[in-house]
């Protein structure tokens, strides 16, 4: 039956072609846009660590003097209170970030000297963050003790540098340091880039930064405290200009502290950890709100830092007005068309078919007009993606279609046409036999 | 031209007739907020920066060895780069508009206030107004021999004191003391006091972070920066002279100290473009939205207007045979899709509004200027005129003679 409706449906697409050619368009421009802009939303505001974001925490505490009494903890700490829940080591996994931007040159390599994006952790990192390593291997929490000169580049860095060679061993100098490469990790691109993201409740929603590629080289944090000195990327200071003398002790927010946490009740625990530490630095001086921490898990983190920029959701919801233009559009010409051939339907129910069979039809066809809008819609999120490709922000290389999303182009477009036929084929198995057939 | 016999008509074909009206309505509220948008972020990619833009380069230099010497080097430098023919003028300076990175400090009226009054940038770097193109419009500019070394102002307390003024920008001074001259008036950072001495029309903020209404919120301190400190060499040249003078600049320095990185060489027009080219995508994209979005509206009404001719050939033959004039059936069509049209309008205009409302709500803007109103619904009539010319002109071909035939 219906492989007979789908001959149908053909037959009465072919017959008015500008017509057909018409609806198909709108449909396939409709989908084209809501695609592309759903495909880019999906891309960006996707779990970046699935399966493992519950168990990743962001704890924060407020280290500053403000006398605002509803002020929010910094988004990210100062170095003494940093390193201090660090290295209590109270959680499965813990990891300092920091990021700074050095000099960098490899001896033996015939480039000029470039500067170098430089995020320095503790080797809970590459594990907690399940990073991919390609060669050699990560630093050891023996490595952070000793404040080892060793480093993990990029895969980026590596084929920039080494044409892509295991360059596990060999040397690169680091503003006026050398530190050996133990590391070389396998292409590797979260989105957002999640462990480095803060301050995005400031950005008015151009947060398309977070989506950069990973730092180019990783390197233990205490070694890079001798390494690059006071040139971090500081999120904030507070008080006076003379105390940013030695950023370890200056009044400055730049160092972020990741924890994995594997159940509620560790979660509870460390809650209460951070909770205590901070009043215990009240006790003694050093803070002056004691009560001001919060501890988020990553997805949290990431939703309020409103990561996904706003320019990208207004785009989803432009594309999705214009899919509903079209679609009325395609229901006005639908239903033109079917009545058009009351007719012939008028015939086809005196011949005995009832008005499901001819409200089956009519879905046949409007179906088969979104399959082909679905494959035009396809055609037109390629290109739409390319050219998202061709735009100067950061998340351009991450913009493809997974197969998901493909099925979702088709789904989609279908379920879109048949939503359009609903009307027009409810219209055309109402038409009365009789006062049809009279006319013709 | 009669309207009630169209009017009946329409009854007879809600649905057909809803769904033009709808499509109109719907094109007419998104296109109006899409256009408005579009105005928004032109307006923006408009700010002034108070700077002689055509006239700058930039160019970024990195790593250059001990900070012990950074002092002499710098000199060298700046000698080095004034030596290039068609330079006007040379600064190292702490930040540069546009480039997204800046320096920024709370600022209050009285040492005694809980709450900083405000937050504004701090332009640090020897003769960087001259060399900015600022211009002056109250007190004076900072003289040779009150700058101070930023490097041992950072290490020193006491010489913090003695930094002998700040000049700030116009928009600053009416923020801070509205209605009254800014000059001699003290603001304090921290718990030093430093007192106004000059006012300039304009100097934007290298970041908008705290919003553009802020934008123009800059002081600019006498203090000195080095090759340790400070990576930012600001040249002013004339505007067909920046490609030659951005690329001895980089020969220059390169030449001086090879070991450094040399990057971001640009005229400040490109840097400029970058900033805001995240609104240009956006203005580019919402013009393409409604560009389809009319295109697509009026494709619809050519669909539907030829069904409606089609359906009606034989009613149209009958009107020919009983006198109509081919002048009559096209402007009944063009009536048809002026009322259809004006209803459409209407409720879009309402939809536009709310929209507008939403927008303002969630994304801080300001409400539609009355006049979209009326101009879009011109343009929607016009389109709407010209979708149903193509069917109108097709009925009015219809001959008398088809009355006769059956079908």
């Amino acid at each position: 039956m219906f492989t007979y409706y789908l001959d149908l449906a053909l037959r009465s697409l072919k017959r008015n072609k500008a017509l057909t050619a018409l609806m198909v368009l709108a449909i396939a421009v409709g989908i084209g846009a809501s695609m592309t802009t759903l495909t880019v939303m999906h891309l960006l505001s996707g779990d970046p660590m699935p399966g493992r974001s519950a168990t990743l925490f962001y704890p924060q505490v407020d280290p500053t003097d403000s006398p605002k009494p509803d002020s929010q903890p910094r988004d990210v700490m100062d170095y003494r209170s940093a390193v201090d829940l660090w290295s209590a080591h109270r959680a499965d996994r813990q990891a300092l970030i920091a990021s700074t931007e050095l000099k960098l040159r490899a001896p033996g390599v015939n480039l000029p000297p470039q500067m170098a994006r430089v995020l320095t952790t503790t080797s809970d990192f590459f594990p907690m963050f399940s990073v991919p390593l390609r060669y050699g291997t990560a630093w050891t929490p023996a490595d952070d003790e000793q404040r080892s000169r060793v480093a993990v580049i990029s895969s980026d860095l590596n084929n920039r540098l080494f044409g892509g060679a295991n360059s596990v061993g060999r040397t690169v100098r680091l503003k006026d340091s050398d530190v050996r490469i133990i590391g070389v990790l396998a292409p590797w691109r979260p989105s957002p880039q999640f462990y480095d993201v803060a301050g995005g409740r400031f950005s008015e929603g151009k947060t398309a930064s977070f989506y950069a590629k990973p730092e180019e080289v990783f390197m233990p944090f205490s070694t890079a405290q001798d390494v690059a000195g006071s040139e971090f990327n500081v999120f904030t200071c507070w008080g006076s200009v003379e105390a940013m003398k030695h950023l370890q002790t200056a009044p400055c927010a730049w160092v972020a502290l990741w924890v994995q946490l594997d159940d509620a009740a560790k979660v509870a625990g460390y809650r209460r950890f951070v909770a205590d530490y901070a009043a215990q630095q009240k006790a003694l001086g050093r803070f002056v709100h004691g009560d001001n921490t919060r501890m988020m898990d990553l997805m949290q983190w990431l939703d309020f830092n409103h990561v996904v920029p706003s320019d990208v959701r207004l785009q989803v919801v432009l594309a999705f007005a214009f899919l509903l233009i079209c679609l009325c559009n395609t229901v006005g010409l639908l239903l033109a068309k079917f009545l058009r051939r009351s007719g012939e339907i008028g015939v086809r129910r005196a011949l005995g078919a009832s008005r499901g069979a001819v409200f089956a039809q009519c879905l046949v066809e409007a179906g088969t007009i979104g399959l082909l809008g679905g494959l035009g819609g396809w055609l037109l999120t390629l290109l739409g993606l390319w050219l998202v490709r061709r735009q100067p922000v950061e998340y351009a290389d991450l913009a493809h279609l997974d197969a998901g999303m493909f099925l979702a182009t088709f789904a989609l477009a279908v379920l879109a046409a048949l939503l359009a036929g609903l009307v027009p084929a409810l219209r055309a198995s109402r038409v009365t036999p009789g006062l049809q057939l009279k006319t013709l | 031209m009669d309207v009630l016999p169209i009017l009946s008509t329409l009854r007879r074909h809600k649905i057909t007739a809803l769904l033009v009206v709808l499509e109109i309505a719907l094109t007419c509220a998104i296109v109006c907020n899409a256009v408005f948008l579009i105005s928004q972020r032109l307006e923006r990619m408009q700010m002034t920066s108070g700077i002689a833009e055509h006239e700058l380069v930039q160019i970024q230099a990195f790593g250059i060895g001990k900070p012990d010497d950074a002092r002499a080097h710098t000199q060298e430098d700046l000698a080095a780069l004034r030596q290039i023919p068609g330079v006007k003028s040379v600064a190292l300076v702490n930040e540069v508009p546009f480039t997204n990175s800046s320096w920024n400090s709370s600022i209050k009226l009285d040492p005694k206030q809980k709450l900083p009054t405000l937050n504004a940038t701090q332009y640090f770097g020897e003769d960087l107004l001259s060399t900015f193109g600022a211009k002056l419009v109250a007190g004076r500019n900072f003289n040779p021999d009150e700058y101070l070394e930023f490097r041992q102002v950072q290490r020193d307390e006491t010489l913090q004191k003695k930094v002998t003024g700040v000049i700030i920008t116009r928009a600053l001074g009416e923020k801070l003391w509205p209605g009254q001259s800014a000059l001699g008036k003290p603001i304090y950072l921290g718990d030093d006091s430093v007192r106004v001495i000059g006012v300039v029309e304009g100097l934007i903020r290298p970041s908008l972070f705290n919003g553009d209404d802020t934008a123009q919120w800059s002081m600019v301190f006498p203090l000195r920066m080095d090759t340790g400190n400070a990576s930012r060499y600001v040249l002013r040249t004339a505007p067909k002279d920046r490609e030659r003078v951005l690329a001895a600049a980089a020969a220059t320095l390169r030449k001086a100290n090879p070991h450094r990185i040399i990057q971001d060489k640009k005229t400040l027009d490109d840097i400029r473009g970058e900033f805001f080219q995240d609104d240009r995508a956006m203005a580019g994209l919402l013009a393409g939205v409604c560009i389809a979005l009319l295109v697509v509206t009026a494709l619809g009404i050519v669909g539907l207007g030829s069904f409606w001719v089609a359906q009606r050939r034989r009613t149209i033959g009958v009107r020919r045979a009983l006198g109509a004039t081919r002048r009559n059936i096209l402007h009944y069509f063009q009536t048809e899709n002026f009322l259809l049209a004006t209803i459409g309008i209407a409720l879009g205009m309402v939809l536009a509004y709310g929209i507008n409302l939403f927008l303002m709500l969630h994304y801080e803007l300001p409400r539609l200027p009355a006049y979209y109103f009326p101009v879009g619904a011109v343009v929607l009539w016009l389109i709407g005129q010209a979708a149903v010319l193509g069917p109108a002109m097709r009925a009015a071909a219809v001959p008398p003679v088809v009355a006769t035939r059956s079908v």
